[in-house]
């Protein structure tokens, strides 16, 4: 039995103008200590996604309107609020893309963690305040006990993460899901929170989801990687399928329009690709990227394309796969 | 937990704190209260003369050294019925603003963090807040009978929707933040979100709110007395002696004025002190530290 199972997941929002699927039909799994990366563009249904298993939509205007989201063999998706509160933390942690806003300021980050510690399990006052220390050296913060009375706002940008992975581990989560967890940091800083995440999961034996629109950080992390479009998954691989045999021309695009530090760029710009994601409430018939595709042919735009196998473990959803 | 002194310095309490001190506008208009609040509490020591001490010999005296304030048409001390007015215009006035303080803080809350009870709390409000409020407070207070206890409940009912939707509009930016978001991914319940993260983040305007709030309910209760429909005569209340006083404008100015005179200060510090309050802590203004 994998950790977690999602199987033909769709969320829906309810607009002004209609229903529209932000995640349509969506599978994976993912196994104990494993790393997945997702990645695609703004809008292609990477956060959705996670924010679903995490049941942090708002419903209504979301709505699972079909698959099933299982969590270590217990279906997520009928439970209530109340029984969804007990998997959020041990079960299931998240951390986020904004550390500049993501802590109250008004608490101390010493407060905030052993305030989450307290609300899981029965930790008396100096247990809480040891286990937060621990915690605080673990993600890194030097002088640990000293930082336990600093405000958020006397923190960079880097800490600051380093304090919200503090607070998504307080309760040794099975599943850590990090949306875009160093979107908002600087290129050093950012190599030294993926390091981090991955120290941790070895540590805490966690499996992690890392969410990106850069594929440089799923190479980093990742073991295996979802490749989104439009809502859709359009290509699974092994993290090495993606980088040296990718197989959907989308996934080409964005592996070709990510600059190699090591080539000088051919034309003094930066290929990319052209176009932009469809709107959700009209998109196109068949291949969602057939509009902006190189390779697409009219049959593309007749059916959604099926995702075949390519390899092992690796499978895309394109028609013209051997083009 | 062990505070060390770093920590204690940047804690926001006291950085606001400092600033505040250092606002001119604040210092001043919290000098102006704090002579009407000294007064109000020292007023049976400054004046010793009881306030509804009828002296038929020594009526419409002009402000001297024996009657600082001079005397009424009753030969009451002027000086005695202002200070021991100024204790009911504290008391109604704080009264008000902690019944607000609760009860626009709930209210707001709930329709702020529950998008469900939203529309029926926030249309009632709006019922409320479409009257005038002396208007309304006439009207409680018609109902309810005229006593400081009646006109404190009137005060409560007008300006309890004002502060209610104060606190829900902060609660609906709050609701909102990425930390809530965080706290809710953690496992918090709603209970411990509103309370932990949202209304301590909350606190800034509402408090801005309040201290603008007893302003207008000390001058709505002298409105209230000054009509009649506030605490009975001879209760010393400033609306109650201006309003004996009118009679006598030309004659004996004094009587109205040194009451009117204390109302103006009194609201006068209370805005001082509410915009330097609001210079500081409302965020929308607040430099990013």
């Amino acid at each position: 039995m994998s950790l977690l199972e999602v199987a033909g997941l769709t969320t829906t929002f309810a607009t002004e103008r209609g229903e529209i699927a932000a995640v349509e039909e969506v599978n994976f799994s993912l196994e104990a200590g494993e790393v997945l990366g997702v990645v695609g563009e703004s809008g292609s249904g990477k956060s959705v996604t996670a924010l679903t298993v995490m049941g942090l939509l708002p419903r209504p205007p979301a709505r699972i309107a079909a698959g099933s989201v299982r969590f270590a063999g217990q279906e997520l998706t009928s439970l209530s609020d109340r029984e969804m509160r007990r998997i959020r933390g041990p079960g299931i942690a998240m951390v986020f893309q904004e550390p500049m806003t993501s802590l109250n300021p008004v608490f101390t980050i010493g407060e905030q963690i052993i305030e989450t510690i307290r609300a899981h399990e029965r930790a008396g006052a100096a247990a809480g305040f040891a286990r937060t220390v621990e915690l605080l050296e673990k993600v890194g913060i030097p002088s640990a006990a000293e930082r336990m009375s600093a405000y958020p706002h006397q923190l960079s940008g880097g800490q600051r993460q380093r304090v919200m992975l503090a607070i998504a581990l307080a309760c040794r989560p099975r599943l850590l899901i990090a949306d875009e967890p160093t979107t908002a940091l600087d290129v050093t800083i950012q190599a030294q929170i993926l390091d981090l995440l991955l120290d941790l999961r070895d540590e805490f034996g966690m499996a992690l989801i890392v969410i990106t629109h850069n594929i440089g950080v799923i190479a980093e992390t990742a073991d295996r990687v979802l490749v989104m479009y439009a809502g859709r998954i359009v290509e699974e691989a092994p993290v090495a399928g993606i980088f040296d045999r990718p197989a959907h021309p989308y996934t080409r695009a964005l592996l070709a329009s990510a600059p190699a530090l090591d080539a000088p760029l051919a034309a003094g710009h930066l290929p990319a690709i052209p176009g932009t994601l469809p709107d959700p409430r009209h998109r196109p018939p068949g291949c969602r990227f057939a509009p902006r595709c190189e390779l697409a042919i009219p049959a593309c735009s007749a059916a959604l394309p099926p995702l075949t196998a390519v390899g092992p473990g690796h499978a895309a959803s394109c028609i013209r796969l051997g083009a | 937990m062990p505070a060390d002194e770093e920590g204690l310095w940047h804690r926001p309490s006291v950085l606001a704190l400092r600033r505040l001190l250092h606002h001119r506008l604040f210092v001043s208009g919290l000098v102006l209260f704090a002579i009407i609040v000294v007064a109000a509490i020292l007023a049976p020591v400054l004046a010793p003369i009881n306030p509804d001490k009828i002296d038929m010999n020594a009526t419409f005296l002009p402000p001297s050294l024996r009657h600082l304030f001079g005397t009424d048409n009753f030969g009451r001390s002027l000086f005695s019925r202002v200070m021991w007015g100024a204790r009911l215009s504290m008391l109604i006035g704080g009264a008000t603003v902690a019944i607000n303080a609760v009860a626009g803080t709930v209210i707001g809350a709930l329709a702020g963090y529950y998008r469900r009870i939203d529309n029926i709390v926030m249309r009632a409000n709006d019922a409320l807040m479409a009257f005038p409020p002396v208007l309304l407070a006439i009207a409680v207070t018609a109902t309810l009978g005229p006593s400081i206890i009646d006109v404190i409940i009137a005060l409560g009912v007008v300006y309890t929707p004002r502060t209610a939707r104060i606190v829900r509009s902060s609660v609906i930016v709050l609701r909102e933040m990425e930390y809530v978001q965080a706290a809710v991914a953690a496992g918090a319940g709603d209970w411990h979100v509103l309370r932990r993260h949202i209304l301590p983040n909350a606190l800034a305007p509402l408090i801005v709110q309040l201290s603008f709030l007893f302003a207008y309910a000390v001058l709505t209760e002298a409105t209230l007395s000054f009509l009649g429909v506030g605490a009975v005569p001879p209760t010393p209340t400033w609306g109650n002696i201006m309003a004996e006083g009118r009679e006598y404008l030309t004659t004996a100015p004094w009587i109205i004025a040194i009451p009117g005179a204390a109302l103006m200060i009194t609201v006068l510090g209370l805005n001082m002190l509410g915009d330097g309050l609001r210079d500081v802590l409302d965020p929308r203004l607040r430099i990013q530290q």
